[in-house]
């Protein structure tokens, strides 16, 4: 094991998939002499060269593209967008192509691509800047998505989505990128699609958090124990498609209680689409319904005070929680 | 005028642009009597851009074309049995049932499809040129696209990333006049399109999309200096369609004598009198070839019309590869 950042973590599986496999090629602004807009390819244009480290121009919709025919004939393409803001532009290829082309030629080719873009708000970057919109690819078959809140899982997650053979949107958070953290060395260490980490056990409410919420989950998971004697369980669902969705139930049917909390918008939200297959699969075993935490339902403001109220803090999340046993704010407060 | 192919290569061509035409009208009629769904976009007058581009590639070359593809199918070599039941929606279609008119593909063939977004064709088609020059093999990819996808994002963004990766693409616009309805004065400032690609780096030559010997010599050369120098080209082959932008369009934009004036340039006849006149083929012979596309399209027509639907079981197959021991939901 090594203490690594979660964008060195980031760094080791890249560099340790291009040595695996020549088939590896990364494409994206920024990622070769520049070293990555978050320094998350810094090194790699040096060890395997310009043939395989591709500094793209400002396009993000064509050079999704290109990854995508070139994942159609023999490569397995790791695109860089700088952030999920500009995936917006790219919408065309990632949904329309990448993610339909294996239905709709008939199961013909596949579409072996990795699409990486961090996300996030908290730097005051305002609202075209501060998007997360895992909801909206979370939405379209033919799409995997992977949101690893850790080093650990965001080395092994890459390189599985690496070896995946479908289309993988691999979202990060600008906020994460610097977070330390344990990471096994090994290199043929994956975190398999399709398994949520359960980061803390308790049986009074389960929270489900994604992305960054999970650290934040955990952190109000402390407090709820020590300010409340709330044993909460939280969990990393750590891939939205495939979710892990036995664990959440299984959680669900000891606690009686859920919360999600999310960094995106409420409507037609992660939140939304658990609470909704929660209801159908656990319905008997909830007490309250599922509480959602979201970022407010507005583009993100530049201002300080607003930004900091516009998306999910730990207080938010211990309130809901309190709030699915029964315990309003005031009493909270 | 260039000079005729070899006489066998020459009557194949012929019998491939009249299967087209054949393959085409019928698929029409099919449409009208509500065996084919959706959207059909016919490529009736432009056979010449089809067979002339294809016959200049080689086996290993690559095509990627757009949503009005039939004939790029069957000139690649899919056998029109296949082509037509996936137009009727059936379980034996080149791609199941899954696809459609605007959807076709043949991986086997290396037709890439077949896409019914406008423009979305051309990263794709980069991104194979991407594959060919990493891989360091010798194949050409053509990417072909209408005049109205040169107006579309993806022609400046690709184009650009083609000349300056120096990718083996021979990007060719067949210019048949019109963005669906609109004509080309009335939606590209330039409407030399062969020149439309100079500023991003891509130079560009123009054939006769009429004439298939014209269009595959030109097709052909760019072909033969893409492989070469490893830098991309644009062909913008002129050609007008016979029948409207799809089955639905009532072409309202534009006159019949417009229209009658393109058909005395019909590419077929054209060619087939230019043969007979070089004593390649007779009135008999042609006549022959004529009935034999109409006769290998009604086998098509019975085989489409004999295969079964998809089964609903099969609605959820080919979203995901999965593996052996897949973990998780990847469906509601």
């Amino acid at each position: 094991m090594s203490e690594l950042r979660y964008r060195e973590a980031l760094n080791a599986a890249l560099r340790e998939e291009l040595r695996r496999d020549k088939r590896v090629v990364l494409l994206g602004e920024d990622i070769g002499v520049f070293g990555g807009a978050f320094k998350v390819t810094e090194g790699l244009l040096e060890e395997f060269g310009e043939r395989r480290i591709r500094d793209t121009p400002i396009s993000e919709n064509t050079i999704v593209g290109m990854g995508v025919g070139a994942a159609m004939t023999g490569l397995r393409p790791v695109v860089e967008l700088m952030t999920i803001n500009f995936s917006l532009l790219a919408f065309d290829q990632i949904v329309n192509h990448a993610a339909h082309i294996r239905y709709m030629f008939g199961g013909q080719v596949s579409v072996p691509l990795v699409i990486r873009m961090p996300q996030g708000a908290g730097h005051q970057l305002g609202p075209t800047h501060s998007h997360c919109l895992e909801a909206m690819f979370l939405h379209v078959p033919g799409l995997l998505v992977a949101v690893p809140a850790t080093p650990a899982d965001a080395k092994g997650l890459l390189k599985t989505a690496i070896r995946d053979d479908n289309p993988v949107i691999f979202i990060e958070h600008e906020s994460l990128y610097g977070v330390r953290g344990e990471v096994p060395d090994d290199e043929d260490s994956l975190v398999e699609f399709g398994r949520a980490r359960v980061c803390r056990e308790g049986s009074d409410v389960t929270i489900v958090g994604v992305s960054r919420m999970a650290l934040t989950a955990e952190r109000a998971a402390v407090t709820l124990a020590d300010e409340h004697g709330v044993q909460a369980e939280v969990i990393d669902p750590r891939t939205l498609r495939p979710l892990d969705l036995d664990t959440i139930l299984a959680s669900v049917r000891t606690t009686n209680r859920c919360v999600v909390v999310e960094e995106g918008w409420p409507h037609g939200g992660v939140g939304a689409n658990l609470a909704a297959l929660i209801a159908e699969h656990a319905f008997d075993d909830l007490d309250a319904p599922v509480a959602r935490v979201s970022g407010a339902d507005v583009p993100m403001p530049y201002s300080k005070p607003l930004e900091e109220i516009a998306f999910p803090r730990e207080p938010d999340v211990v309130r809901a929680a309190l709030s699915t046993l029964g315990v309003t704010s005031e009493a909270a407060r | 005028m260039p000079e005729l192919p070899e006489p066998d290569v020459a009557r194949e061509w012929l019998a491939t642009m009249t299967l087209i035409r054949r393959f085409e009208e019928r698929a029409g009629e099919m449409y009208a009597r509500a065996k084919i769904g959706g959207f059909l976009h016919l490529s009736i007058g432009e056979e010449a851009t089809i067979v002339g581009a294809a016959r200049a590639l080689r086996d290993e070359d690559y095509l990627i074309s757009t949503y009005r593809s039939h004939g790029n199918a069957i000139a690649r070599g899919t056998p029109p049995e296949r082509v037509m039941a996936e137009l009727f929606g059936r379980a034996d279609g080149c791609c199941g049932g899954h696809g459609g008119s605007m959807h076709m593909f043949d991986l086997e063939r290396r037709f890439m499809g077949g896409y019914g977004i406008v423009g979305g064709n051309l990263p794709i088609g980069a991104g194979i040129g991407l594959s060919s020059d990493y891989l360091t093999r010798d194949e050409v990819t053509l990417c072909a696209f209408g005049d109205g996808a040169t107006n579309q994002g993806t022609f400046g963004e690709t184009l650009n990333l083609a000349a300056l990766w120096r990718l083996p693409v021979v990007f060719m616009v067949v210019n048949n006049q019109f963005g669906m309805g609109t004509s080309i004065e009335r939606h590209s400032a330039v409407t030399d399109l062969c020149r439309k690609g100079e500023s991003l780096g891509v130079p560009g030559m123009r054939c006769d999309g009429m004439d298939v010997r014209d269009t595959h010599t030109v097709v052909e050369e760019a072909i033969r200096r893409v492989r070469e120098d490893r830098r991309p080209l644009l062909v913008e082959a002129v050609t007008y369609r016979f029948r409207g932008h799809s089955m639905a369009d009532p072409e309202e934009y534009r006159t019949r004598e417009e229209v009658a004036q393109w058909r005395e340039r019909d590419p077929i006849p054209q060619f087939g009198e230019r043969l007979q006149r070089a004593g390649i083929l007779d009135e008999t012979a042609r006549e022959l070839v004529e009935r034999a596309a109409a006769e290998r399209v009604e086998r098509a027509v019975e085989f489409a019309d004999a295969s079964p639907f998809p089964t609903p079981e099969s609605l959820y197959e080919d979203v995901y590869v999965l593996g052996d021991r897949p973990h998780g939901r990847y469906h509601a």
